[in-house]
């Protein structure tokens, strides 16, 4: 391995995909979530909402405590609570869950911009990184290679999902209920029941999407913190297929977009920087439009979704 | 059956609904019924639809909670209020609708009935158990295969299937043979029946069609209107004595008049090698020619699901067709509504409700979508005359009995007959060149089934060429004068009324005959 510090346009490469790592995280966890979600037969678009309460949150607590792993839990809490209360109002007869969404979205938008006011001075401890780069000289690689532990986390997690939910009671009676409501009411399961938990649990890991934002990257509380990161996330579970593995490789491809434009920055280039900036939202509309058809319905979408009726 | 089964060992309870009710509404769908079920009997439940059938063993299972009234088992009260406890006493339900879960695997809806299922799977275990199980059933289902990609008949087999692997005592089936060949009814039915001889099975068997209550069930319970119009020993009773029960006495359903000296004309409707696609994306019309002439009633039989539904969709400009040709009179058609009007071409479709009406609408509005904006409805081209729309449709309403409060009433306040009365109304009036129908007497009545035939057999000795498409083989053999079979989206078989035989045709619906056979 070259011992100098200047490795040309590698350097690019490797800052890419060191912050494809960082700003893959959250779209992880949200996109995670929306997973149980959407495979309970309801898409929370409130996501977004959730992410930024989960931000004010987590910051919030972590500062309180001084732990960042509390905060995270809080996070989470709160998540889960935005995702009863979704839950709860679409039990009501005659509800859409999508309209339920975008009020929900709004509501966490605006009240953690107004909880957070207090928040924008004071400095909350952060997470941690886990460095796997100490093996090398080099110090764009062991930038690159300090990884964030949720992103860790998140990517055992998700093969433990999907065996979850091929293998186990739960993961039958989830599917059952996203994908046949009547089925599941011959079998005698509550679909209101279980809809409500899977929504909480979007919540829970859409909350902790949003404490990493402001734990970890970029790390502080600004009212620009998300930047649509909670409503990509939709797009990328339906472009996952509901796997959530294929959650991990989505995400992953998300972050790259979003981070070819500061990398590119990083190295001087920085010319085109706006344009760059619209990568993801660019790659969001290509998806939707390769995974729409005229002809025929998405295979593998949970039949009960709305947007699938 | 697999000694592992705990079930096998257990014995057929004594079930009993006693003195069930339930209403919905303003609408008393059950009233005091009594079903009494020994080990090892197969009762057949009789009714037209709306009778009350489907509410009285949905009450047994826990799916509906009756109003009074409820289960014994062995002569003890057993209060059951969710599915789940039904399931756990052995008792199981293949409803009319399925309810298998359409993203899932065989093996995983098969799984998923079980009560309860272990929280984790052993997957291996599990399909060989289930193999093993299938080894001495008659029929054989793909355990990998997804369910959105099975056709009806396999769908019934898997539920059937599931219910007696997960070791139900008693099962309950609610128009099961619809959608199956009558040649698999007899193989699913048969073997049904020949558990319950061996007392490993009750079996309750809801259905409409006489010959399967006297081909296989023991006794018999005729429900109308919500109450118990009869019961007794099949043996001991004869069809007459069971339509009596089921009508009411006095009941007579004459069958449509066929004008016997008319002889077809011209061509009417022509489709040549038109291929489409279904909803994902698969071929579900291959390569279909068929031609259709005046004063001629084209019957066309199948299983559903081999193609029919694209097939009428694309002839209704609902879908479009990947290749082929369509004619209307000679010439070509494009099934814009100019050419409709023009060329007289007229539809029936499946669920008209969903397929032909739109429900907020009102009865009278939706007679005139064909000529709403012509005059006299319509005056100056552009401004609708509420007069002349109510006046059409009151004569319409009255000409073709519809039961409606009034003209304005919404469409979707309407019974499924009127609604189909409705269409038919709509559809048959003005000029017919072209008719094409799709099970137009699916969920109806015996009377409105017997109007609606002699109505398009009527258009038919006027001159009308007619395209119907049917699930129900006795439909065809009462008004067709070809009959052709559709099975995987092509057309492999046709005949004259004349030498028209149900063993051939059900033959021809469950499988591609060499064509010496045909003959």
């Amino acid at each position: 391995m070259n011992t100098g510090t200047d490795i040309g346009g590698w350097s690019v490469v490797i800052a890419v995909l060191g912050a494809a790592l960082r700003v893959s995280t959250p779209y992880l966890f949200v996109s995670l979530g929306e997973t149980i979600t959407e495979l309970s037969g309801r898409i929370n678009l409130g996501l977004e909402g959730t992410l930024i309460m989960g931000a004010v949150s987590g910051y919030a607590i972590s500062y309180a405590t001084g732990s960042p792993w509390l905060g995270v839990l809080g996070a989470g809490a709160t998540g889960a609570a935005f995702g009863l209360l979704h839950a709860g109002l679409c039990s009501l007869p005659r509800v859409n869950d999508i309209a339920v969404g975008v009020a929900l979205f709004i509501l966490g938008t605006g009240l953690g911009i107004y909880l957070g006011k207090p928040l924008i001075h004071p400095v909350a401890p952060r997470l941690p990184d886990i460095h796997f780069g100490a093996w090398s000289n080099l110090p764009s690689l062991r930038a690159a290679l300090d990884i964030n532990a949720l992103f860790i986390i998140g990517v055992v997690l998700a093969p433990i999902m999907l065996w979850m939910l091929r293998n186990t009671r739960w993961g039958l009676i989830l599917r059952t209920v996203g994908d046949s409501a009547d089925a599941a009411r011959a079998l005698g399961y509550s679909i209101n029941g279980v809809r409500a938990i899977a929504t909480a649990l979007g919540g829970f890991f859409a909350g902790i999407g949003g404490a990493f934002l402001s734990l970890y990257y970029p790390g502080s509380w600004t009212e620009g913190l998300s930047s649509g990161q909670g409503l990509m996330a939709v797009t990328l579970v339906i472009f996952a297929r509901w796997n959530p593995v294929n959650c991990v490789y989505a995400a992953l491809l998300f972050g790259g977009a979003t981070a070819v434009g500061p990398a590119l920055q990083a190295i001087g280039y920085g010319g085109d920087y706006y344009l760059f900036g619209a990568a993801p939202y660019v790659l969001t509309l290509i998806l939707l439009i390769r995974s729409s058809s005229t002809r025929h319905r998405m295979f593998g979408a949970p039949s009960e979704l709305t947007f699938n009726k | 059956m697999t000694p592992t089964l705990a079930s096998a060992v257990t014995q057929v309870p004594l079930v009993e609904a006693v003195g069930m009710s339930k209403r919905f509404g303003s609408l008393l769908a059950l009233d005091d019924v009594s079903l009494r079920l020994p080990a090892g009997s197969f009762h057949a439940l009789l009714g037209e639809n709306g009778a009350g059938k489907s509410t009285l063993v949905k009450c047994m299972m826990g799916y509906h909670r009756p109003d009074r009234g409820h289960l014994s088992l062995d002569g003890v009260r057993r209060d059951i209020h969710n599915p789940r406890q039904a399931l756990d006493a052995g008792i199981g339900l293949v409803y009319q609708h399925f309810t298998l879960v359409p993203n899932m695997t065989a093996a995983e809806n098969i799984v998923l009935g079980r009560s309860p299922i272990a929280r984790v799977i052993d997957w291996a275990a599990e399909r060989a158990q289930i193999e093993a199980f299938q080894r001495d059933m008659p029929f054989h289902v793909d355990l990998g295969a997804r369910i959105s990609g099975l056709a009806a008949g396999e769908k019934q087999k898997l539920e059937i299937l599931k219910q007696l692997y997960l070791g139900r005592r008693v099962l309950i089936l609610d128009e099961p043979t619809s959608v199956l060949t009558p040649a698999e009814a007899d193989q699913v039915l048969g073997l049904l029946r020949d558990m319950t001889r061996e007392r490993t099975l009750s079996v309750v068997l809801i259905t409409h069609k006489f010959r399967e209550v006297i081909a296989f069930a023991r006794e018999v319970t005729v429900l109308r209107a919500g109450r118990a119009a009869g019961s007794g020993s099949v043996g001991e009773l004869k069809q007459a004595d069971l339509a009596a029960m089921m009508f009411g006495s006095g009941a007579v359903f004459a069958s449509a008049a066929r004008d016997k000296a008319s002889t077809p004309g011209d061509i009417r409707l022509e489709v040549t090698a038109m291929t489409a696609l279904n909803d994902k994306g698969v071929v579900a019309c291959d390569e279909v020619s068929l031609a259709v002439r005046s004063g001629e009633i084209l019957g066309i039989a199948g299983v559903a699901g081999n193609g029919q539904r694209e097939l009428v969709e694309v002839l209704a400009g609902q879908r479009e067709a990947q290749a082929g040709e369509l004619r209307v009179m000679g010439e070509r058609y494009d099934r814009s509504r100019k050419q409709m009007r023009v060329r007289g071409v007229h539809l029936l479709t499946e669920e008209p409700l969903d397929n032909g009406c739109v429900r907020g609408m009102s009865v009278a509005e939706n007679l005139s979508f064909r000529n709403f904006d012509e005059p006299p409805q319509t005056v100056f081209g552009c401004f609708l005359r509420g007069s002349a729309l109510r006046r059409h449709a009151a004569a319409l309403i009255k000409r073709y009995g519809i039961r409606t409060a009034s003209p304005d009433s919404r469409i979707d306040t309407l019974s499924g007959g009127n609604v189909q009365r409705t269409v038919l109304a709509r559809e048959l009036s003005g000029a017919v060149s072209v008719l094409i129908a799709q099970n137009p007497c699916v969920g109806l009545d015996f009377a409105a089934t017997s109007e609606i035939r002699a109505q398009m057999m009527a258009a038919r000795n006027a001159g009308s060429a007619i395209l119907l498409f049917s699930e129900d083989l006795d439909e065809l053999l009462e008004l067709a004068d070809r009959i052709g079979v559709m099975f995987e989206g092509a057309i492999v078989y046709e005949t004259p009324r004349a030498t028209a035989d149900v063993q051939t045709i059900g033959l021809h619906m469950a499988s591609r005959q060499p064509a010496q056979e045909a003959a």
